[in-house]
């Protein structure tokens, strides 16, 4: 291919003219009428020193950490929690949310256990798995929804100090919709499985080691 | 202790390995080498023919006759002809490895669905047991006669 810059179209040439200064009408006599004024303002402080600048540094903010999740956690599988309030209870694992944490239900008719989050670290992946390819999970399940609420701590004034309550976490209607919701379709997924009476016995129980049982030897 | 009750080593004495990387497999002892070692060879089930010390097998009840230092491939033929594998997969021996296997094997759920088979059955032998008991009761049997001793 052959350029020939003389057969080649003209360039529109896109003149920006810098409009810097603006002339104004002045009123008055003997004012000279007209007057140019710029129409950005000069900056009222000029540093004579350089501002101080940080020093690059590696850290990265908790926001924009990558979260990896375990090969053998995928959205379905069973899990067994192994500390905190629900600890010994088998869960389903439905996604991981952008903090990493990891999103369960138990369901919470099966086990006592909530829509929840929880860490990775304080659960054994089983190789138990649920299909929950058809489960559609409400948008607003992310970190913020699951934030704790901080409850006002009771002010001991004169003379009120065992009278006023204190505030205990209420479950919000809102949180008790999307459970109903989620669970159903679980629940659904589950009922589609073969095992499934089993299945239902199995996340109802409680995990726990007995004798001669080395969790390095036993495969979950 | 008579002689009867142990197994010897002897040219086509069929060997389990006790330990090392062969452990679980079957073997034939198919020369002796010395007081600690012998020649053995197992086509059947991957194991190279090689000298191995006493010590790293387990002799089982079954002999193959075959000639001393047999080769490789006639060792095969013996074995198939006899069809060792299906006799060494039916003792009792055999199915308890086995087992054993498979019990290591077994996930979180297995193991859930074990415990519930074993309460089933269980339940099922409990209520024998307390039929059984129920007509114990209603006709007492007649007891045992004590047999005296001969003083």
């Amino acid at each position: 291919m052959s350029y020939c810059f003389s057969q080649m179209a003209p360039r529109k040439k896109v003149t920006k003219t810098p409009t810097r200064m603006i002339t104004k009408d002045i009123g008055g006599d003997k004012n000279g009428g007209k007057r140019t004024i710029r129409i950005s303002r000069m900056s009222r402080y000029y540093p004579t020193e350089d501002r101080p600048r940080k020093l690059r540094s590696t850290k990265t903010a908790f926001s924009s950490h990558k979260h990896t999740v375990r090969s053998s956690i995928t959205p379905g599988t069973v899990l067994i929690i192994v500390a905190g309030r629900h600890k010994g209870k088998r869960v389903v694992f439905l996604k991981q949310l952008n903090s990493g944490l990891l999103l369960v239900t138990g369901p919470f008719h099966l086990n006592g256990c909530p829509l929840r989050r929880i860490n990775q670290i304080y659960v054994i992946a089983t190789k138990t798995k649920v299909d929950i390819s058809g489960v559609k999970l409400p948008d607003r399940l992310n970190d913020a929804y699951f934030k704790r609420q901080k409850l006002r701590r009771p002010r001991h004034t004169e003379g009120e100090i065992f009278d006023t309550k204190k505030e205990v976490y209420q479950v919000s209607d809102e949180r008790k919709q999307d459970q109903v919701d989620v669970d159903k379709q679980v629940l659904e997924a589950i009922r589609k499985n073969k095992e499934k009476k089993l299945l239902f016995g199995y996340l109802g129980a409680m995990f726990s080691l007995g004798n001669k049982q080395y969790p390095h030897e036993m495969i979950f | 202790m008579v002689l009867s009750q142990f197994h010897f080593v002897e040219i086509g004495r069929v060997a389990l390995f006790a330990y090392g990387p062969d452990k679980g497999k079957l073997c034939v002892i198919v020369d002796v080498i010395d007081q600690n070692r012998a020649l053995v060879d197992g086509p059947a089930t991957g194991v190279k023919r090689k000298q191995v010390n006493y010590k790293s097998l387990h002799l089982t009840q079954f002999k193959l006759n075959i000639g001393r230092a047999m080769r490789t491939g006639n060792l095969l033929k013996v074995w198939n002809k006899e069809s060792m594998q299906s006799k060494w997969d039916a003792t009792s021996w055999a199915k308890k490895i086995a087992n054993k296997s498979l019990r290591k094997s077994l996930s979180d759920f297995d193991r859930f669905k074990l415990m519930k088979a074993k309460q089933a059955r269980n339940r099922l032998i409990a209520i024998e047991c307390g039929k059984l008991k129920k007509q114990a009761k209603k006709a007492p049997a007649k007891p045992l006669r004590v047999r005296k001793r001969k003083s």
